[in-house]
């Protein structure tokens, strides 16, 4: 499912990481699928990108695919604008999901829907792919629906 | 156990100093020169020759580097450069810490910690970048429109508050507090601009569940102070201010990316706090008065609840204004009016503010004040925290 953007035009559109660490992971969205880094050492999921295993040390750590679909760890509404884009904004919601599927690991992304809407801990919250296709770099932000 | 591994009572800060304190974008001078006049101050402040400092140890990349400031005052020699890593005010009490391992260690004889900030001339925190594009990890979260310190803070402290049943009260009563010792303190920003509940409460969201009045300043100025020897502070004219303890850190996986760090709904002070204590040989009912470094408040309420001054659950009753306010509270906190209302130079005006506790100079005194705390940064990482004390703790 695509959606009409979330946030205002205007702010620091994501680009994959010049050395490569993060280009999977990116390149995923725009298939709407959501790759994270697994280590081939331990098996265990680790998030955000880095070159090497926190648990075991191993440098293959491969991207794969999980479920997009966790839970709301936290969340803030935010109301101040601290850049121009965003000055007639209004407010709006960011919402850290910690993913069950994936060892729990946590990713940040804006709750889709009434920016009013109550911010419940521990809400079930779907994946929402927001294409950019037409921008340059191309890309997809990640953005989550309450189930 | 004894050991010598301790920094306690080896040096003590003999001279402390500030620049005017202007609001952001209004100092009339450059960035540099209120560094070399902070540093200028705070030497006359302890009676010494700026050419006998030797060291200088600053934080958050502080633009005044060293040697120019060691050729600007014309020091003999220059034996100890440091910057603490990290950026905000987390380097604080850090910076504390090494200018005090130096001397004690035998590395410098007289450091001066300092902090300069011109944001007119250098550029604001408070606002998101302006960049077309990026990419590393600010690419997971600046595309959301999370890009300010306030942005990155407010879902600790939501969780936080979720977890512990913390009220928007206890966040007021220490905006409350820095406003009102503010209010006594004739080199505060705010001071003339009191804060009441009705003029809190009506304030506007910056983000939730922090209001305006939750959120620092942004200001201009300098502030430094002298460190020397424990046995060379006796001959200064200030009773000696020693330093008890001075440590930094943080947790396990505290720098996680994207908001991964294990200990989420922290201040970062879990295992500082522990090592804190440990070196000054205190605990915290031992503290007389306490300076909490506020980016925003909710960073604040976590700190003290993980410097031991009451548990998670006991937050509501315990952060009151009465409480928290000087002389009588049972924690006077942040008495110069702190970041909030004196001066938001990255902190370093709450450790000037416990020198003075101490020596009795505060514009809020708390009387007898013999220990005080300082908890510098909370959020960032790694933090740190230092505790002051009179001759009378050594
Ligand atoms: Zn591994």
């Amino acid at each position: 499912m695509s959606m009409t953007p979330y946030l205002r035009p205007g702010l620091a559109k994501p680009a994959p990481s010049r050395d490569g660490l993060d280009t999977a992971f990116w390149e995923g969205l725009q298939q709407e699928k959501l790759l994270l880094q697994r280590c081939n050492g331990c098996n265990r999921w680790q998030w955000g990108p880095e070159w090497v295993c926190h648990r075991c040390h191993s440098f293959d750590l491969r991207y794969e695919e999980t479920a997009a679909e966790g839970i709301i760890y936290s969340h803030e509404r935010i109301w101040h604008p601290v850049h121009p884009a965003l000055a007639e904004q209004g407010p709006y919601v960011v919402v850290l999901v910690e993913l069950p599927h994936a060892d729990g690991v946590r990713i940040v992304g804006n709750l889709v829907g009434d920016p009013h809407q109550p911010l419940v801990i521990g809400a079930a919250v779907h994946a929402v792919f927001e294409h950019h296709l037409d921008d340059d770099p191309v890309h997809t932000l990640l953005q989550w629906a309450v189930s | 156990m004894t050991t010598d591994r301790t920094l306690r009572g080896k040096a003590a800060v003999v001279g402390v100093a500030e620049t005017e304190y202007y609001k952001w974008g209004r100092s009339p001078d450059p960035e540099f020169k209120l560094a070399i006049a902070a540093v200028l101050g705070a030497c006359a402040n302890a009676g010494i020759d700026p050419a006998d400092v030797d060291g200088f140890s600053s934080y958050s990349n502080d633009r005044s580097d060293a040697s120019r400031l060691s050729a600007a005052l014309g020091c003999k020699q220059l034996s100890f450069a440091s910057m603490q890593w990290g950026g905000g005010g987390g380097g604080g009490s850090g910076a504390v810490a090494n200018a005090a391992a130096a001397i004690a260690t035998g590395q410098a004889e007289c450091v001066v910690v300092f902090r300069a900030l011109a944001q007119g001339q250098f550029g604001r925190f408070g606002q998101g970048p302006r960049s077309r594009m990026v990419s590393g990890t600010a690419a997971h979260t600046l595309p959301y429109g999370l890009m300010s310190a306030a942005h990155s803070f407010a879902m600790k402290v939501n969780r936080f508050m979720h977890d512990h049943g913390v009220k928007q009260e206890a966040l007021r009563a220490i905006s409350l507090a820095s406003y009102a010792h503010a209010q006594q303190n004739p080199r505060a920003v705010m001071h003339g601009r009191p804060l009441d509940e009705a003029a809190y409460d009506a304030s506007r969201w910056i983000v939730e569940p922090f209001h305006l009045f939750d959120c620092c300043q942004e200001n201009d100025g300098a502030a430094a102070m002298v460190l020397v020897s424990a046995e060379r502070a006796k001959d200064f004219d200030h009773n000696p201010c020693y330093v008890l303890a001075a440590v930094s850190g943080s947790q396990h996986r505290a720098g996680a990316p994207v908001h991964n760090t294990p200990e989420y709904a922290s201040s970062g002070f879990t295992t500082v706090a522990p090592r804190l204590y440990r070196m000054a040989q205190l605990g915290p009912s031992d503290v007389d008065v306490l300076q909490s470094y506020e980016n925003f408040t909710g960073g604040v309420m976590m700190s003290i609840v993980e410097h031991g001054f009451c548990s998670a659950e006991e937050v509501n009753d315990f952060l009151t204004l009465e409480n928290l306010s000087a002389p009588s509270g049972t924690l006077p906190l942040n008495t110069s009016g702190g970041n909030l209302a004196e001066c938001y130079m990255h902190g370093l005006g709450l450790n000037i503010e416990a020198v003075r506790q101490i020596w009795g100079e505060s514009t809020c005194q708390v009387p007898n004040a013999e220990v005080a705390m300082v908890g510098s940064g909370p959020m960032v990482t790694p933090v740190s925290s230092c505790i002051f004390g009179s001759e009378a703790t050594l």
